[in-house]
């Protein structure tokens, strides 16, 4: 049986984790960049590792753009809640906010006034998928800005695959040192306008060591592209090419590059 | 590869040794400065109107920090710098409207902001994300301005110590490490596209 008071304090811990113990995927994929560089490029990945340990023992944020707080969840049909799921998520993050803390990044879009709490139309966002099971699984991923900021989305024609692979490492160009390199790329291909986009998003959610062959040469390309540790030149412009693809109509190709900095936070938990 | 030691307030003398690449650490007072706080200080300028702050005598830092309160006082527990190329287009107005100025942030800046950087200011760059860390160098949360802004994009006013190590991404003289590294990055660009 989950109850309301499981999904808040669920909430609440995963973002603490989040913020403060980064994945060790991410961990040794810096700590591997630290080993091939040298100059400043070594010296900027030395303090990313510091900064990672320094979180995590002091608890506090490792980034203090906290992000945009995202939730998704997996809904086994067999598990029956009787309490608003979404209105627990919506008080699990305005607690983050107050226990973690978390930095108030939620503002109107016009008037850019802030609430404070990190909650507003549509935010959190949250993302519910109904699968097998007597389980819910809960994962938090904040995402920040300077990557989210850089992010991109392009309607290829059906005939234009061979220029998929062009698209992403072009985006990576474009975005140089913006997203607080080395970055995690994130694709969606097919799919639609906005499932493409979501597809890019979920890919980030995948361990960095699980590239493909397609995957691995991409990231090959764009670490070809000198960029570096926070866009001043090195061999680590990227840690992963993360790439998850989605059937699409006939007529379009949908092609979305998500990029993520090498904050790559998300923490999950299963109740039951 | 100089190592220069800042203590705000940076005379001009200062700010024309520095070159491209230098490592600088930084004590004194830092002020925090992102778009809603640029759009404010440019509004202020343009009235005439005194800051609160006085650019020249203090770094300014794109940074929204995490803050807390603890027995009435502030106390910042993340700090890192934000994406400085949100600033490109407001910073050439500050500059100006003031004397000299230096800033720190993350990411880099246009060619617009470097040729206002021109004998009167220098850009340098903290690592993007080490928020945790540059806290560390953060003795103490002397005050807020504009509060009404909300947390981010207020403007904090740290009493740093050996804040660093930072780079000097772009110099008094127009030197820019970033274009470097653009031209770097479109030249290997245009090789990956004509390989099979």
């Amino acid at each position: 049986m989950v109850t309301r008071d499981d999904v808040i304090e669920t909430v609440v811990s995963l973002f603490k984790k989040a913020h403060t113990e980064l994945p060790d995927d991410v961990i040794n994929g810096l700590r591997k960049a630290y080993e091939r560089e040298d100059g400043v490029a070594k010296s900027i990945l030395k303090a990313l590792l510091d900064n990672i340990d320094a979180s995590r023992t002091l608890k506090v944020p490792m980034c203090q753009d906290t992000g945009i707080p995202i939730v998704f969840i997996e809904l086994g049909r067999d598990l029956c809640i009787n309490f608003d799921l979404k209105d627990a998520i919506i008080e699990g993050v305005k607690r983050a906010t107050k226990e973690v803390p978390l930095r108030p990044n939620a503002v109107h879009p016009i008037t850019r006034k802030n609430p404070g709490t990190n909650v507003g139309l549509h935010i959190p966002q949250i993302d519910i998928d109904l699968v097998e099971g007597d389980r819910m699984k809960i994962t938090v991923m904040p995402k920040g800005a300077g990557s989210e900021n850089v992010s991109s989305l392009k309607m290829l024609l059906p005939s234009e695959v061979s220029k998929i692979e062009r698209f992403i490492i072009e985006a990576v160009k474009n975005a140089r040192g913006k997203p607080c390199p080395p970055i995690i790329v994130g694709v969606g291909i097919g799919s639609t306008f906005d499932g493409s986009a979501k597809l890019a998003k979920k890919a980030l959610l995948r361990n960095i060591d699980s590239m493909n062959e397609f995957e691995l040469n991409v990231l090959e390309k764009i670490n070809s592209l000198g960029i570096g540790p926070s866009g001043l030149g090195g061999k680590t412009t990227a840690l992963a090419v993360l790439a998850e693809m989605g059937y699409c109509h006939t007529a379009s190709l949908p092609v979305a590059v998500n990029i993520q900095c090498w904050a790559n936070r998300r923490a999950s938990a299963v109740l039951r | 590869m100089t190592e220069h030691r800042l203590r705000t307030p940076v005379e001009r003398e200062e700010i024309l040794r520095m070159d491209a690449g230098d490592v600088v650490y930084i004590s004194g007072t830092m002020v925090t400065a992102r778009d809603e706080a640029h759009i404010r200080m440019i509004e202020y300028l343009e009235r005439g109107e005194e800051l609160p702050f006085r650019v020249e005598d203090v770094v300014i830092y794109h940074c929204g920090p995490i803050i807390v309160e603890e027995n009435g006082r502030y106390r910042a527990i993340s700090a890192g710098p934000t994406t400085s190329a949100r600033m490109n287009p407001l910073t050439p107005e500050v500059l100006e409207k003031v004397d000299r100025m230096v800033m720190v942030g993350k990411g880099g800046m246009n060619e617009d902001v470097v040729r206002a950087l021109k004998n009167k200011g220098v850009y340098l760059a903290y690592t993007g994300g080490a928020g945790a860390l540059a806290a560390q160098a953060i003795k103490e949360v002397q005050g807020v301005y504009w509060e009404d802004l909300g947390m981010p994009e207020a403007v904090w006013v740290f009493e740093v110590e050996d804040f660093g190590p930072c780079i000097v991404g772009i110099d008094a003289r127009g030197n820019s490490l970033y274009r470097e590294v653009e031209k770097t990055v479109e030249e290997n660009f245009k090789l990956i596209l004509s390989q099979p």
